[in-house]
């Protein structure tokens, strides 16, 4: 799925497929395969509905990235797409006739033109200039949406949002989607659907102009190609899968609110694909599995994770622009070198090293929050399936000796890792 | 017309207010290109600093110190933040500084809490400077309209009439000249950025007392600031006085005078749909021009961006 092209003029082959329609099937059979077997796997009722909640959000961060990565436009209003896509479907599942006509698995084609529409209408405005104009028009839309949605009160439903009901719909094949593996099956298919139709996007021209226009808007423009037109199909198309996502989500939870489509969302849904990695396709896909996963538990755990999501957000940012992807695909050549195992033993030194460095920060951050900001005479904390008091020298002792020793010796095997790196990356034979 | 005045007041304060923190963005936009997500940030961490240096010192001193400190890191950030994801270009940029604006908010959260802290006006402007018509014009605004108006002149003198100013204006059209005659650009750049936070941090500690001294007080700003530089044109930092007075005072009057729609539409000549609580067009009809003053600014961005796209004082190629 990544874009490994050459332009070696000694390998004519592999240049040849580099625009061409040939296209890896194994990876997306696998991931189907996955998908049909995965509720076997997980039978907790809560693990379907992390699944749910995975599946959708990765249909709309590959939205996203179809704007930002593949656009080289950054949104910082997105959310409002999908979220005007699934209030329409919770409307149509409140007409009554209608929708007793209509199978639900068909809904989200309905969610996705709402979403495509609007996004006609305000990428006829907002698409004329990439960058950081496009991101400000995108921020006041979706704040005037966001804000809309408390004054119109017969579409957005005013503060308490607007529900509905999926079951009564047309039987589909006699299912009719009252419980929750029915739901997840009907979302698994989207996913695969929709997740099939962006890659395929993606390799059209169309789709190769888009990184074009990102790369280049001029010489696109010179080559006799409308930059605006091609940012402008891609933010359509990208409305639409994101109205898709957001009926998914209607039929999934029954119920949007204004929380659908604030600006929160859209920097969640900015954050998540970011973090995936915005180079590769696979990149949001990741970042949504693990976001899920890292939300659900973290936030059991801490109500500090947004501090914690921040840090490495912008750390990420700092040092690894790739994201999640990008780090993955940096081992590419040393594995085609053959060469990954010796990165085995420096990673595992440096990285287990900074791993209780970043543990003993977190207990020292989550002591410092205790002491600041809990009730008087409340000194008993939990940190690590420990109590202790957090008003004793002992646990202070240790977390700092943890975090020192930990982020030493990392810098102190930093050096080593980084040889290791760079022979890992040097066919043999070539003296360095 | 005793109603119009204060309200003009309470509209000049309203886009003064959003007019310093305004004007340190486009600065630091027109200097290097990026748009500072984590502006209104700085603008609610100079409040923070504030309250937290009047506690010990009381406000003046807070009002000293607090836009120092703020400037201090913000020019960190340029250093050691912006200055290395600049390398990647200008979407990621924008992404970190709205990802340094998550942070800050937690950090916020972090070391203040949730709640409102009680940060409130200092006792010597704690009077009533005078009244028109029965309403009470708080010194505290006067203070606030007069802070605002000297750093306004003071930025204009500075820009325009000294050294530094035209070394400024140098660098930000031809960098590359500026810095072959020997001047120091990346510290220029570091300058500017610190000096556009500290305002923001100046804004935040004299709008703290009065707007409220809490997490959201970036968020609840932030947008609008970036509303008012597009409407005033991107860079220009006469188009963002204009569009923050305009801002202040589009919403100051509407939330003042109690426009229905309503009356609007039977004025048109069209008959109210009853029963109206039915009808499709229901919130058309009950919609009262307080209940959309805050989305007023949205709506007037987007029409400026459909009939010009460059903001009103705007080059053509921003």
């Amino acid at each position: 799925m990544s874009d490994q092209l050459s332009t070696d003029p000694t390998k004519p082959a592999q240049r040849m497929r580099a625009g061409s329609m040939t296209i890896p099937l194994m990876p997306w059979v696998l991931g189907a395969a996955l998908l049909a077997v995965l509720p076997f796997i997980f039978t907790a009722n809560s693990a379907i509905t992390i699944m749910n909640q995975m599946a959708i959000t990765i249909i709309f961060a590959l939205a996203y990235n179809m704007l930002l990565g593949q656009g080289g436009m950054l949104s910082f209003g997105h959310a409002v797409y999908a979220g005007v896509g699934g209030f329409a479907c919770v409307h149509i599942m409140n007409m009554d006739d209608f929708f007793a006509a209509i199978p639900l698995p068909v809904l989200p084609i309905f969610g996705g033109l709402m979403g495509m529409g609007l996004a006609t209408i305000v990428g006829s405005f907002s698409t004329r200039k990439a960058g950081t104009v496009f991101a400000m028009i995108s921020l006041g839309v979706g704040e005037l949406i966001a804000a809309c949605s408390v004054i119109i009160v017969a579409f957005f439903g005013g503060e308490e949002g607007v529900s509905g009901d999926r079951t009564y719909g047309l039987p589909f094949f006699g299912v009719e989607f009252l419980q929750q593996i029915d739901v997840y099956y009907l979302i698994a298919v989207w996913l695969m659907i929709s997740a099939a139709l962006m890659y395929l996007y993606s390799r059209t021209p169309l789709g190769r102009m888009a990184n074009a226009v990102r790369d280049n808007p001029e010489r696109a423009e010179f080559l006799g190609y409308s930059a605006r037109w091609v940012r402008f199909y891609s933010f359509v198309a990208s409305g639409f899968f994101a109205g898709i996502a957001g009926a998914l989500f209607a039929i999934n939870y029954e119920i949007l609110t204004e929380e659908n489509l604030n600006t929160t969302q859209s920097g969640i849904i900015l954050l998540v694909t970011f973090l995936g990695g915005v180079g590769f396709f696979f990149g949001p896909i990741l970042g949504a599995i693990v976001f899920t996963l890292v939300q659900t538990v973290l936030s059991l755990q801490t109500e500090l994770w947004g501090f914690y999501l921040g840090i490495i957000f912008v750390l990420t940012v700092m040092f690894f622009p790739g994201g999640l992807a990008g780090l993955i695909m940096m081992h590419v050549p040393a594995m085609r070198l053959g060469k990954l195992g010796r990165l085995g033993v420096p990673y595992v030194k440096t990285l287990g090293a900074g791993l209780i460095g970043c543990l003993g920060a977190a207990a020292l951050i989550e002591m410092t929050f205790h002491v600041r900001h809990a009730s008087t005479g409340d000194h008993e904390m939990t940190v690590y399936w420990t109590t202790f008091d957090s008003h004793t020298v002992l646990p202070w002792v240790l977390a700092i000796g943890a975090t020192l020793v930990g982020f030493g010796i990392a810098r102190k095997t930093a050096p080593a890792l980084a040889e290791a790196w760079n022979d890992a990356n040097t066919p043999d034979g070539t003296a360095q | 017309m005793d109603l119009i005045l204060v309200n003009l007041i309470d509209g000049l304060v309203t886009g003064l207010l959003l007019f310093m923190l305004s004007a340190g963005l486009t600065l630091i936009f027109s200097m290097m290109g990026v748009l500072n997500f984590a502006h209104a940030s700085f603008y609610m961490l100079g409040a923070y600093f504030a309250f937290q240096i009047s506690l010990y010192l009381g406000f003046w001193m807070g009002l000293l110190i607090a836009p120092l400190a703020v400037g201090v890191m913000g020019a960190g950030v340029e250093r050691y933040g912006l200055r290395r994801v600049h390398q990647y270009g200008h979407v990621p940029e924008l992404i970190f500084t709205f990802g340094l604006a998550l942070l800050i908010e937690e950090l916020v959260q972090f070391i203040w809490g949730k709640n409102q802290m009680p940060y409130s006006t200092p006792e010597i402007l704690q009077f009533t400077a005078f009244s028109i018509a029965g309403n009470s014009i708080p010194a505290y605004k006067i203070f606030m309209i007069f802070i605002s108006i000297a750093i306004f002149i003071g930025l204009l003198y500075v820009l325009t009439r000294t050294r530094v100013g035209m070394i400024i204006q140098a660098a930000l059209t031809y960098p590359k000249t500026v810095e072959a005659l020997g001047h120091n650009v990346p510290l220029i750049f570091m300058g500017v950025f610190g000096v556009g936070t500290a305002l923001a941090g100046v804004a935040g500690v004299i709008a703290g007392p009065v707007l409220g001294t809490f997490p959201g007080m970036a968020f609840v700003l932030g947008s609008i600031v970036f509303v008012t530089i597009v409407i005033g044109g991107l860079g220009s930092l006469w188009g963002a006085l204009v569009a923050s007075l305009l801002i202040g005072w589009i919403t100051t009057f509407s939330k003042a005078y109690n426009l229905r729609m309503e009356d609007v539409l039977t004025g048109l000549g069209f008959t109210k749909p009853e029963p109206i609580w039915d009808s499709a067009w229901r919130d058309l009809w009950s919609i009262t021009s307080p209940q959309i003053a805050d989305i007023l600014p949205y709506i007037l961005m987007v029409l400026i961006l459909i009939f010009r796209p460059y903001g009103l004082f705007g080059k053509r190629d921003a």
